[in-house]
């Protein structure tokens, strides 16, 4: 399992794809978004949150069909299936490598962008911290979307119209938490219903995942 | 015809709009069980023949 | 013949449209009464509640809308929750007409989603001042609307039957799980305009909450919404099954 997390790690890297490209994308939509909208401070400070989790949300979805995709079509893929590691295992460690390269740079990178948003220092942090525990949920959302769509080519837009309802419960209490902490209120709340949400996922999607995988193997 | 007073478009329309779109579904239903009766037909035909 | 006997005949002959020979024997038999009585009682309720019902004091004559709004909304829930149900039976007992019916299903489903919101909206100008507002329950349906076009755009883009029938119901299941957690996340990101639910069946027992002159014919539209529900699933249903033995048909007459 591990191995499979390296491997899936050190090639993401290589292909150069991963890191740089959800970093990339998420850096592009808020410079753009002053641009857009005026360079209004106080604006800027009211939207940006929000913001950076619709951008963090979208840069995630570019390299979902990623996951799954290549070892899908060059076998990678049935030989771990005839591995002793589980399926489950195969869908975790594939999840937590996309997380790692793309989930975990964006959440480190938004309160160094939320400067450019006029993010304060405290919000900032709160966005951080529910960045990192929202996440994981959107790479394990991915995943499992990506699992459902593996046998249709060209199957990236199918994904997104797949994933997008199920990305909005995180995405409603990850801007929440980052609002409520804009505003003085306590922000506890949201970030537990994220945890939560998070959580639930780790312990439920494996097993729906796995299913899908072997269907589309068979 | 009763008096709708004010709404009469708002009333109208959502009549209009809601009757639309069930004959175009019972259509679509409608059609596509034609088509697949008649092609199931034909095979059943042959194969018997 | 004792209740517990009926129950069990019942339950015995409703496994029994597993069968899609059975199915379809027993839907043909009903299917022309199914649309009778749809005929009946849409347009028994619909013509009741546009002609011979009084105007609300305050909405005025908008409040015909709620003779198409609430049967709608109503049938679109209870089609994604048969979607779930017959996927559910079609992982777990892998009966084919299940699956085919949850397929059938999702077309209509999405047509009265997408009446819902149109009259919610329309409704809503006049009576709100705005044709869309971001309120739980309007967000909710649109989230519902967008499971439906994902769930028959997954049955479209995957070649093989079963394939595709074992994919959907998954995401059915998973998408259920998620409809739940979108519907109480809404609740705490945005306390709606929307009113409380106006129609219970208690509620008319009481007339506590709708008065008997609405809710008589609201009640009839209720059946003939879902009427038409049922009749649009035994006819996509009966094409189905007819699209899938035509194509086993096909496969034999290539192989020979």
């Amino acid at each position: 399992m591990i191995q499979v997390f390296r491997r899936d790690v050190v090639l993401s890297i290589r292909s150069g794809g991963g890191f740089g490209l959800a970093l990339i994308f998420f850096l592009i939509v808020v410079v753009l978004v002053p641009f857009a909208l005026g360079p209004d401070q106080s604006l800027l400070a009211k939207i940006g949150p929000g913001l950076l989790w619709l951008g963090a949300l979208l840069a995630c979805l570019l390299s979902l069909d990623r996951i799954f995709g290549m070892d899908y079509e060059d076998g990678t893929l049935d030989l771990l299936a005839t591995s002793p590691l589980p399926l489950e295992g195969v869908y975790l460690a594939k999840s937590a490598a996309h997380w790692l390269t793309t989930g975990l740079p964006i959440a480190l990178a938004a309160p160094v962008l939320g400067v450019l948003l006029n993010l304060n220092f405290y919000v900032s942090g709160v966005l951080c911290l529910s960045l990192l525990l929202g996440t994981p949920t959107l790479s394990l959302i991915g995943s499992f979307g990506a699992t459902l769509t593996l046998g249709v080519k060209r199957g990236g837009l199918l994904l997104s119209l797949l994933v997008l309802p199920l990305y909005i419960p995180t995405l409603i209490f990850g801007a929440l938490a980052v609002h409520a902490a804009a505003l003085g209120h306590t922000f506890e709340g949201p970030l537990i219903f994220i945890s939560a949400i998070s959580l639930g996922a780790i312990a439920i999607l494996p097993f729906f995942s796995a299913a899908a995988l072997r269907i589309n193997l068979s | 015809m009763p008096e709708l007073g004010k709404y009469a478009t708002e009333v109208a329309s959502a009549y209009g709009v809601t009757f639309l779109l069930l004959v175009i579904v019972s259509i679509f239903y409608w059609q596509k069980s034609r088509i697949f009766k008649r092609r199931l037909l034909a095979v059943e035909m042959r194969k018997d023949a | 013949m004792s209740i517990q006997s009926g129950i069990k005949y019942f339950w015995s002959s409703f496994w029994q449209l597993a069968n899609p020979k059975i199915f379809m024997g027993w839907s043909g038999l009903w299917l022309p009464w199914v649309i009778a009585c749809t005929v009946i009682c849409l347009s028994t309720g619909l013509i009741w509640g546009f002609f011979f019902t009084p105007d609300d004091v305050r909405q005025g004559s908008t409040v015909k809308i709620i003779y198409l709004h609430v049967p709608s909304a109503l049938m679109a829930i209870n089609g994604y929750f048969l979607i779930v149900v017959g996927s559910l039976f079609w992982l777990i007992r892998r009966q084919h007409v299940s699956v085919l019916a949850a397929k059938a299903a999702a077309p209509v489903g999405m047509t009265m989603t997408l009446i819902a919101l149109a009259t919610g909206a329309i409704w809503g100008q006049p009576m709100w001042g705005t044709y869309w507002v971001w309120d739980p329950r309007l967000t909710s349906f649109l989230i519902l609307f967008l499971f439906y076009i994902g769930y028959l755009a997954l049955w479209k883009a995957i070649e093989d039957e079963d394939k595709a029938a074992d994919l959907t119901s998954v995401l059915a299941l998973v998408g259920a799980v998620f409809a739940v957690l979108s519907r109480y996340a809404v609740l705490f990101w945005n306390q709606g305009l929307h009113q409380g639910t106006t129609v219970t069946i208690a509620d008319g027992v009481n007339q506590e909450n709708i008065s008997s002159v609405f809710f008589q014919p609201l009640l009839l539209s209720m059946v003939g919404f879902g009427l038409l529900f049922f009749a649009l699933l035994l006819v996509g249903t009966r094409t189905e099954v007819r699209a899938r033995r035509l194509k086993v048909l096909e496969a034999f007459e290539r192989a020979h």
